[in-house]
């Protein structure tokens, strides 16, 4: 199946001396991590919205939360315990949380 | 359940097994369900001209099976499915098959209840399938016994399979890496539907009060699955200590009485029996923990003879384990009330007044300082924390014993 885990935090929260590398992480999901990026800040976003012929454009996010998604990585694994086990393994999964969505069609 | 009692025990022992098994089978849990229900009413109609057959279990899991097969046979588009019932007998029969290998434990029963108490779904849902998949209980009960309607439940069932299929939850019981953990969310479901069941206490409750009995089956069945678990056969064991005291617990007119005001005699000493035989058997293990320490404290109640003899010191000192294991602010104060009763009022007083701030809406906290400062003979104090507790109590029951009490030292 395929999941998607979108990488949450808060933007100011910091690394705790327990938190992995990333790239102990890369190298733990070898084979299964089909892709993924970092996403820039929130100061960098900006929401549309199609109504009635018009399109809406703001700055910013969609909604006001203290956290937001930092990033993503698209995974491929045989059910959500691997998923749950890969995610809790994730650097930002120690100071932040990982939102694990398995894609409409796995 | 039909009313013929022999057939309706039957259906009580098997109905989990064979959900369990058809669910491996056919990989969809409605149709497993469905294909069960439909072999039961098949056996309730042959059962009682022919004779309940030798080995009803295989009987009515063969009725399943067959139903299934038929059902995704006349349905083309499920062939593969077909297939996989096939591939999965096959399996079954061959051996274990890979789930099994990493943890080698094989029975079906095992994989349902650990894929009932996923972590990812949510505690209610975790509650409800496993009354309904494997109790046997009917929707209607269930949504009796949690006071939702029928609609509710029906939709909380629905959404949890839901879950389980499209996340990805694995039909199977974990790998021996996760099997502690996932052990205790299975424990705490259990222990949920005891307590759920136990704190029932009036007529009008009946139906609550039925899921103890479903939960101490479900966990002695747990314990012989998991026989190198200690912990499943000590949770069956607090739970059978617990439920022999259930009928002295109130008295003709539904008032709470205290476990030192209880008859004893009314006790069930075959139950009490039991469950000491279970814990001992789990403490042998060398492995214990917070279910084994909690049967062990209700095995000290249960064994005193009269209240006076109850070995309050090792009571103590059993809360004083659970604290290192589980620490929380309520086992604390149950520590406190032991060392009251073996030291002294005044030795738990102590206790009691540093968890104040821990448990600021806590009846029994106010509940206790009051007992203790009554045996001191500092009855205004006293009659201040009676008040203090009475508002805080949740139901009526301890509302009116509290008041009783109250009344009491303003006598003195």
């Amino acid at each position: 199946m395929k999941y998607m885990l979108l990488i949450c935090g808060r933007p100011d929260a910091t690394e705790t001396p327990e938190t992995p590398s990333i790239e102990s992480w890369l190298d733990y999901v070898e084979g299964k991590r089909l892709h993924g990026s970092r996403m820039r800040p929130i100061t960098d976003a900006t929401t549309v919205r199609s109504r009635e012929g018009e399109v809406l454009v703001s700055d910013g996010p969609f909604a006001e939360t203290t956290e937001h998604v930092g990033g993503y990585d698209l995974i491929e694994v045989d059910n959500l315990d691997e998923a749950i086990d890969i995610a809790s393994r994730h650097p930002v999964a120690h100071f932040g949380s990982i939102e694990i969505r398995p894609l409409w069609e796995g | 359940m039909p009313a013929d009692p022999s057939i309706s025990a039957v259906f009580r022992e098997e109905w989990g097994r064979i959900v369990a098994t058809l669910i491996r089978m056919t990989g969809d849990w409605d149709l497993a369900e469905e294909c069960v229900q439909d072999a039961f009413a098949r056996a309730l109609e042959r059962w009682p001209r022919e004779g309940v057959p030798r080995r009803p279990g295989a009987w009515l899991t063969t009725a399943a099976r067959n139903r299934a097969v038929d059902r995704l046979r006349r349905s083309a588009n499920e062939a593969s499915k077909l297939r996989e019932v096939a591939d999965r007998s096959m399996s079954s029969r061959n051996g274990p098959d890979s789930d099994s290998d990493e943890s080698g434990i094989t029975d079906d029963r095992l994989r349902l209840i650990f894929t009932c108490c996923h972590p990812a779904l949510p505690l209610e849902a975790r509650v409800a399938l496993t009354l309904r998949t494997l109790a046997g209980l009917t929707i209607a009960e269930i949504a009796r016994a949690f006071l939702v309607s029928e609609q509710t439940m029906a939709k909380r069932l629905v959404r949890a399979k839901q879950k389980i299929r499209n996340a990805g939850i694995p039909y199977r019981v974990p790998p021996a890496h996760l099997l502690p953990e996932r052990t205790g969310s299975v424990l705490a479901v259990l222990y949920l539907l005891f307590n759920e069941g136990y704190a029932a206490t009036s007529g009008a409750e009946l139906v609550r009060q039925g899921l103890c009995a479903d939960a101490i089956q479900l966990a002695g069945t747990l314990a012989r699955l998991m026989p190198d678990e200690p912990e499943a056969l000590g949770l069956h064991a607090l739970m059978l200590l617990h439920d022999a005291r259930r009928t002295s617990r109130l008295d003709d007119a539904g008032g709470l009485v205290l476990l030192a005001h209880q008859d004893r005699r009314k006790w069930d000493g075959d139950r009490i029996k039991q469950g000491v035989l279970l814990l001992d058997t789990a403490l042998r293990r060398g492995r214990p923990g917070p279910y084994q320490v909690q049967a062990a404290i209700a095995a000290c109640h249960a064994t005193a003879r009269t209240a006076e003899e109850t070995d309050w010191a090792q009571i103590a000192e059993l809360y004083g384990q659970l604290m290192i294991m589980v620490p929380s602010a309520v086992v604390e104060l149950n520590r406190a009330v032991a060392v009251a009763m073996s030291a002294g009022p005044a030795a738990g007083l102590v206790l009691v007044e540093g968890l104040s701030e821990a448990l600021p809406d806590y009846h029994l906290l106010p509940a206790t300082r009051a007992d203790l400062l009554r045996r001191l003979g500092r009855f205004e104090e006293a009659a201040e924390a009676y008040r203090e507790a009475i508002v805080l109590a949740p139901t009526e029951v301890e509302r009116g014993y509290l008041a009783g009490r109250l009344a009491g030292v303003l006598a003195e």
